[in-house]
């Protein structure tokens, strides 16, 4: 709710500055808006695809069947790439990596599985690609996974 | 039409798949459907203002604006002007790339983009509040510093890696007619 009102106020206030200051300007700001809005509508609808399959098949108590109460590599390792693959509303996501946390899972596994799932994007991707093109979206999400892994494992080192 | 087909060739890709899991896992394929449609609704209303925002940033704010507030030149304040707008409570993170795109068009760093990029996505206000909540403070906190400099370090690495080439050489251009999935044929 809070972001619908931060983004219209926004734009409400600087639409009225723009259409006040040029009424020519104001309408090419609106062909621009359009034809980068067109442009991405076909990966837009393929992140929402994409999105509504994972969380789909990937439900909370797949995952907790997924990532477990085991302790050790391949469940951090595992929790790094579920939390990179799904896009999970936080409100869902922490609530989910507490309980994992009580039932015996260890700081790294939820850390990689914190920290990838916010870090890195697969379900986002081709919009990524889309605006802001391939390698960028490689780079940036292949060096946030190994980030994630490194902070996964610093953390599992100090806590 | 086929121009269409290649356009939508992956929405359609995945309404496949949905067919197919409708077909042999109905019960998953209700839940997707319900997230779909969840998510459709939120972006509904996010993206047009968004794009409209956009347009009039490309519309009013000159380059050399941006260039100074959050180029390479800009320095630290450059980084934490991003770090900040980051962090704001602005929503999700596929609304962050097209504006990271036009920024980034209008002379912002990489690096700084990165850091923008990577505390809207990792480091939100609203979502710290959560995770206090359900992870304690000191797992919130040890994983705020440790993400920022891992974002800091992205930057540089990304900097070096694509900086050294002008925007365009990789950045996809903003009107589509050039890129239509013709441009091997178009260059000949």
């Amino acid at each position: 709710m809070g972001t619908f009102v931060t983004i219209y106020s926004l734009l409400g206030i600087s639409l009225v500055l723009s259409l006040v200051k040029s009424r020519e300007k104001t309408k090419k700001a609106f062909k621009v808006a359009g034809k980068a809005l067109l442009k991405s509508a076909p990966s837009l609808l393929a992140v929402l695809g994409i999105v509504g399959l994972t969380l789909g098949v990937l439900t909370p108590d797949t995952i907790s069947n997924l990532v477990g109460a085991e302790a050790g590599f391949m469940a951090t390792i595992a929790a790094a790439v579920i939390g990179a693959v799904t896009l999970i509303p936080s409100l869902v996501a922490f609530p989910l990596a507490g309980s994992l946390l009580r039932s015996g899972a260890t700081v790294m596994t939820i850390s990689a599985f914190i920290t990838t799932l916010v870090m890195v994007g697969v379900v986002t991707a081709p919009m990524e690609i889309k605006t802001l093109g391939k390698k960028f979206t490689v780079l940036r999400n292949g060096l946030g996974f190994l980030v994630a892994l490194i902070i996964a494992g610093i953390m599992g080192l100090i806590l | 039409m086929m121009e269409m087909i290649k356009k939508f060739r992956l929405p359609i890709l995945i309404g496949f798949i949905y067919v197919v899991l409708a077909l042999f896992v109905p019960i998953a394929a209700s839940r997707s459907t319900k997230v779909l449609w969840d998510y459709f609704k939120e972006m509904a209303m996010i993206m047009p203002p968004v794009f409209l925002l956009m347009g009039l940033m490309e519309v009013w704010v000159p380059k050399n604006e941006i260039q100074k507030w959050l180029g390479s030149g800009a320095g630290i304040r450059g980084g934490v002007i991003s770090f900040v707008l980051g962090t704001l409570p602005t929503g999700p993170l596929y609304v962050a790339f097209p504006m990271t795109a036009a920024l980034l068009r209008k002379g912002a760093s990489i690096t700084n983009m990165i850091l923008f990029l990577g505390s809207w996505a990792a480091l939100k206000i609203p979502q710290l509040m959560i995770e206090i909540k359900f992870l304690g403070i000191p797992f919130t906190a040890l994983r705020f510093v440790l993400t920022l400099a891992g974002l800091i370090a992205m930057g540089f690495i990304m900097e070096t890696a694509l900086g050294h080439r002008s925007v365009d050489k990789w950045l996809p251009p903003e009107d589509e007619e050039a890129g239509n999935g013709m441009k091997g044929k178009m260059k000949i």
